[in-house]
């Protein structure tokens, strides 16, 4: 069970000798259950690929295998990949549309064909896991904060119980406490459910902060694959393709150029302090 | 000498009315609450405050899209609520907005730079002064014949940027210009921004969520529930990290870092907001 993306490119105005490659031989898997931070520079390829990923775009070349299945076999039922794999848009309160929060979010899996009843179960369970008051269930999405209203288009995507959420910049937009509340319901879900969430991010300390695994792309092609300590030493060669590493990661360079011992692949606040009273005292 | 006050507010409060479908009143929200402040002329101003605590209502204000619903706002000496000084005001405080894609309408850059200017009714040769200038005071002078829809977020930003400093207003306010660039993105406008504060004295009014580039200005605004609830150096401000987090905002990390240290009894760990403070309190 998983998504196996096979030296996918993809190419604009192929063959017209100014081909532009979006993505360029991209390879990865990812397994059931895994926390995915996506990250990249504008313009690096990050929405490209993850529109990849439940085939809202098609490949130029190479494969995109979900559960072992070519997602471009003539055969296969896209629709239904479309369920298993939910993708958040950026700015997804933009796409509320209804007159009540719950007729909002009840909307998706009515589409799937599901029963009122079925439906409303759904709505419950998804608004409950944003940690959406249960009193603002049936007001206006549009009285919502901006904090609020982005938690609601996300539960509108969780109400068709996908086991895959690609999150495209979650929390553009948002101020720090809206940012770590929309970060922490995705972690708990991520915990409760073992959902696999890939999440898309300009914040290098939020990523940090969260994920197990990152993806780093350059100008479409992936640069790194690895986890966040082994991918933010690289903080050097991540500057120059217009990303930066957290600001612990930098202090930990600057101390160690002082001649402090301290390890560099330090990337939250918690052990940044930890790591420097160990050498203090 | 005392500095020219750029903006004053006295009494400054806003209500949003809502109204049913009969035009009836709805509901009243209280968006600004007596704001009383005075910003000089040159000074680099960052405010900050969570989603819904006023900072854009305010920013509205200063160049008369929104008009107070009591008390009064001056710019550069001007009621914004004088219909006749409108444009005046306009012009001496520029808005640049998030999303730079809403903010550029020429084909060209260096035409949609010269497009305000044009608009006030600047000579022709003025004009392309102007224009070039601007471009060069953002860094995109190389871009000037360039397609603005080919530019990253945090050149079109610029250029949004340069559109405003072609009319030469004293004051820019700008409302989160960097929420949907990246890191590269960001840096480059926080730095232009810098750089147009330093060199042509241009006030710069900042709103962001980014604690980061607000380190590097002369005054930080917190705002809350529509009022002013701490105004002081960053310094200052970064020095009540319990403070900030009940207003539901953050502290760069370092300050953070700074804070955990000092919990643990660590000496000289208040107030430091740079990494290279941070490293000289720990080397000492």
């Amino acid at each position: 069970m998983s998504i196996i993306a096979d030296k996918i490119s993809h190419i604009y105005d192929r063959g017209s000798g100014n081909e532009t490659y979006a993505l360029k031989n991209v390879s990865f898997a990812i397994e059931d259950g895994e926390f995915i931070g996506l990250i990249g520079h504008t313009g690096s390829g990050k929405s490209t690929l993850i529109q990849h990923l439940n085939g809202l775009v098609r490949a130029t070349e190479g494969t995109v295998y979900y559960n072992g299945q070519d997602i471009y076999d003539p055969e296969y039922n896209m629709k239904e990949l479309r369920r298993h794999v939910g993708l958040v848009f950026q700015y997804p309160e933009h796409q509320l549309f209804e007159t009540e929060i719950f007729k909002d979010v009840c909307f998706g899996p009515l589409n799937l064909g599901l029963s009122e009843k079925d439906a409303q179960f759904r709505a419950f369970d998804a608004l409950r896991q944003v940690g959406l008051e249960e009193n603002l269930y049936y007001q206006s999405p549009f009285d919502l904060s901006g904090g609020q209203k982005r938690r609601v288009a996300i539960a509108g995507v969780l109400a068709m119980k996908p086991d895959v959420l690609i999150l495209d910049e979650p929390t553009a937009g948002l101020d720090p406490k809206g940012r770590d509340e929309i970060l922490d319901y995705i972690a708990k879900l991520h915990e409760e459910t073992g959902i696999t969430i890939i999440l898309v991010s300009h914040s290098m300390e939020d990523v940090a902060k969260y994920v197990s695994r990152i993806m780093v792309m350059n100008r479409g092609e992936l640069l790194y694959d690895d986890t966040p300590k082994n991918v933010f030493t690289h903080y050097q060669e991540l500057e120059e393709v217009g990303l930066a590493a957290p600001q612990v990661t930098y202090l930990m360079a600057e101390l160690r150029k002082r001649g402090v011992n301290v390890p560099l692949n330090v990337t939250t606040v918690e052990e940044a302090a930890k790591e420097i009273l160990k050498v203090m005292k | 000498m005392a500095r020219l006050d750029i903006v004053k507010t006295k009494g400054l409060s806003f209500d949003y009315i809502r109204r049913d479908e009969e035009g009836n009143v709805d509901g009243i929200v209280n968006a600004l609450q007596n704001v009383n402040l005075s910003i000089e002329q040159g000074d680099f101003v960052a405010v900050l405050g969570h989603n819904g605590s006023g900072k854009s209502t305010f920013a509205k204000h200063l160049n008369s899209l929104l008009i107070p619903t009591e008390g009064c706002v001056w710019v550069d000496g001007m009621d914004t609520t004088d219909e006749d000084k409108l444009w005046d005001v306009r012009q001496t405080a520029g808005m640049v907005f998030q999303n730079p894609d809403n903010q550029i309408i020429g084909s060209i850059v260096e035409e949609d730079v010269g497009f305000g200017p044009e608009n006030m009714g600047v000579p022709t040769e003025e004009i392309w002064k102007r224009v070039e200038a601007a471009l060069k005071a953002v860094g995109m002078y190389e871009f000037r014949t360039a397609s603005p829809n080919r530019l990253s977020g945090g050149q079109k930003q610029r250029v949004a940027i340069a559109g405003i400093v072609a009319m030469k207003p004293k004051c820019i306010v700008l409302d989160e210009p960097t929420a949907m660039l990246d890191p590269n993105g960001r840096k480059e406008v926080i730095r232009t921004l810098h750089g147009l504060n330093k060199q042509e004295n241009v006030t710069v009014i900042l709103i962001t969520h980014y604690m980061d580039e607000v380190v590097d200005a002369d005054r930080v605004i917190v705002m809350d529930g529509g009022k002013v609830v701490m105004d002081g150096t960053p310094r200052e401000i970064f020095s009540r990290v319990e403070k900030l987090k009940e207003l539901r905002l953050d502290v760069p990390q370092v300050t953070q870092v700074a804070y955990e240290l000092k919990k643990n009894g660590i000496p000289g760990m208040d107030g430091v907001l740079t990494i290279e403070e941070l490293v000289n309190a720990i080397c000492q």
